[in-house]
């Protein structure tokens, strides 16, 4: 009878410590260098703090301190802009190809897959030797964007997998009874409904691209994306300027999570309202 | 209409398709190709030499570096799998309320969508000479001197791995969970089985598809890795993501190729065999 009072579960004390120190272990160290960015004027990479200031992200944005932070993370948000956008919509449109047998369905399919689980390294290699055979020269808007793309499309693309797996057709069918026509059932049924998953594609898009690295390495040419540019202040910035780096850009991440959480939250709000 | 109706599958996945062929087919037949070209100090020599392999699959640097990198890949899948699975299991069934179960899981891919390098710096402050964890053993007189190997050694390295991939593990095995009729686990308990039984005879067989998945991630993330290998060890360790950098960096393109072919293939080899576990489709 004790697995009646799921509270006292056996197992559920232990279990929960492991959790917590899980957790922990996932965010303690974020943690720690978003303390370490408040450091004093004086103060170093390691503990113990040497006063508090702002000291450190004032630094962030005085262009001889650490290279091309703004013109980096400017390039990185319109790349991630960029991928974000193909990426909703390539997906969507592929996840709406897949509800019908096609040919060459089933090996576009593992094609996917192989671009998920090869070698970012591979990728990476492959386009720049490509674009450097083509004669052309590869660039964070060109080479960049399609390596990102072979990375956050085949996620887009299972995410919509499971979406449309969950679909009731009965909705279309029904609006398809009374009339509507092909795109009308589209616009006003099945987007409505996939709307919410398509802005979780979007979020995976944005930030996958904006964090990439491996596959940026070789095909963004002359001009660095952010990640670039923070793999070279680790070798040569000995301040804890990188660690307001690093609290900035994880804070920006945050918040793009939030907002995406909160719209999908309010859609689904908004949905409750007009079935109602 | 009718015609177009017919075909429209076509037009909806050829985006996807062409992105594929563009920066995947093209690019990997790419390094196929130059990988038997030969080269100077200055340019790619259109050839088909064999040499780049032979080179390779003589030296003894391939080795040391194959047997890094899978040593890497073992201990990670293994400590991934165990914390990954225990983490899921936590979520999927002692967690009641599915609102708190969402947030839990949430917070656990979270950090998946924010900077890598940013959360391997992160433990340079940690782990340093004279970073948080030395400086508290020190204080509380439980080691006299820092311990060196916390930063920059095959812990290190390996330690970074699992607070990366740990969360590509228990997002397919808490998927495959949630799956699980309760009624079985019930049946089990009613039984007389254990809670360790039924983990091993019931909960485990069933999330076998989603522990292959999470494997093939980690395996392939580590197999391919080169930028935690070279900032958490240092550049004291090579891995064969490494070895491909290095050659990339002299410019040595087709060496870099062939190293890259050598890695496809072991790394296919792996994924064939974990296939046979899973039917993908049927996850989603």
């Amino acid at each position: 009878m004790a697995r009646i009072n799921q509270r006292h579960k056996p197992g559920f004390v232990p279990l929960t410590l492991f959790f917590i120190l899980f957790l922990i272990f996932l965010y303690g160290p974020t943690a720690t260098i978003a303390i370490l960015s408040f450091q004093g004027p004086d103060g170093g990479l390691t503990f113990p703090m040497n006063g508090i200031s702002l000291h450190w992200f004032r630094q962030l944005f005085e262009p001889q301190q650490v290279g091309d932070f703004g013109g980096s993370l400017l390039r990185s948000v319109m790349l991630g802009f960029a991928v974000m956008i193909c990426t909703a919509a390539f997906s969507l449109l592929a996840g709406l190809a897949y509800r019908r047998k096609f040919k060459g369905s089933d090996a576009l399919f593992y094609l996917s897959l192989v671009s998920l689980i090869l070698p970012s390294i591979l990728i990476s290699l492959g386009i720049g030797i490509m674009f450097d055979r083509l004669g052309l020269a590869p660039t964070w808007y060109t080479s960049a964007f399609g390596a990102h793309l072979t990375w956050t499309l085949p996620f887009g693309l299972l995410i919509m997998f499971a979406v449309f797996n969950r679909f009731n057709r009965s909705y279309e069918a029904a609006a398809m009874d009374m009339g509507a026509t092909a795109w009308q059932t589209f616009r006003f049924v099945v987007f409505p409904l996939v709307l919410p998953s398509l802005i979780g594609v979007s979020l995976f898009g944005f930030t996958l691209s904006y964090d990439e690295f491996a596959r940026t390495l070789m095909t963004s040419g002359t001009f660095n994306t952010l990640p670039l540019e923070i793999y070279g202040m680790t070798t040569n910035v000995t301040t804890p300027v990188l660690y307001a780096l690093g609290t900035v850009t994880t804070l920006f991440s945050f918040s793009l999570i939030f907002c995406a959480m909160f719209a999908v939250h309010l859609l689904k709000k908004h949905r409750a309202k007009t079935v109602n | 209409m009718r015609f177009f109706s017919q075909y429209i599958s076509y037009f909806q996945a050829a985006p996807l398709a062409l992105i594929i062929l563009l920066f995947l087919l093209f690019p990997v037949l790419t390094i196929l190709v130059v990988s038997f070209w030969d080269y100077d100090s200055y340019r790619l020599i259109p050839d088909f030499i064999t040499e780049n392999y032979e080179f390779l699959l003589t030296s003894p640097v391939t080795y040391s570096a194959y047997l890094k990198t899978l040593f890497y890949a073992i201990a990670t899948l293994v400590i991934t799998l165990l914390i990954g699975f225990t983490v899921a299991y936590y979520i999927a069934f002692y967690i009641r309320n599915s609102f708190v179960q969402s947030l839990l899981f949430i917070a656990c891919t979270v950090p998946f969508l924010t900077s890598n390098i940013i959360r391997m710096i992160s433990w340079i402050p940690l782990l340093g000479r004279n970073g948080l964890v030395n400086s508290a053993l020190l204080e509380t007189h439980i080691i006299d001197e820092p311990i060196e190997w916390l930063l920059y050694s095959d812990f290190s390295v390996i330690l970074a791995f699992v607070h990366l991939y740990t969360l590509f593990v228990v997002v397919p095995v808490f998927n495959s969970m949630m799956r699980i009729d309760r009624n079985l686990v019930e049946a089990a308990i009613d039984s007389g089985a254990s809670a360790m039984q039924t983990i091993t005879h019931v909960i485990l067989p069933l999330c076998k598809s989603g522990l292959a998945i999470g494997s093939i991630f980690v395996m392939t993330l580590v197999m391919g890795d080169f930028i935690t290998v070279t900032m958490m060890s240092g550049g004291l360790s090579a891995s064969v993501g490494v070895l491909i950098r290095n050659e990339i960096s002299l410019l040595q393109y087709p060496a870099a190729a062939a190293n890259a072919i050598v890695l496809l293939g072991t790394v296919l080899i792996m994924l064939s065999v974990m296939f046979r576990f899973i039917n993908i489709k049927k996850e989603l």
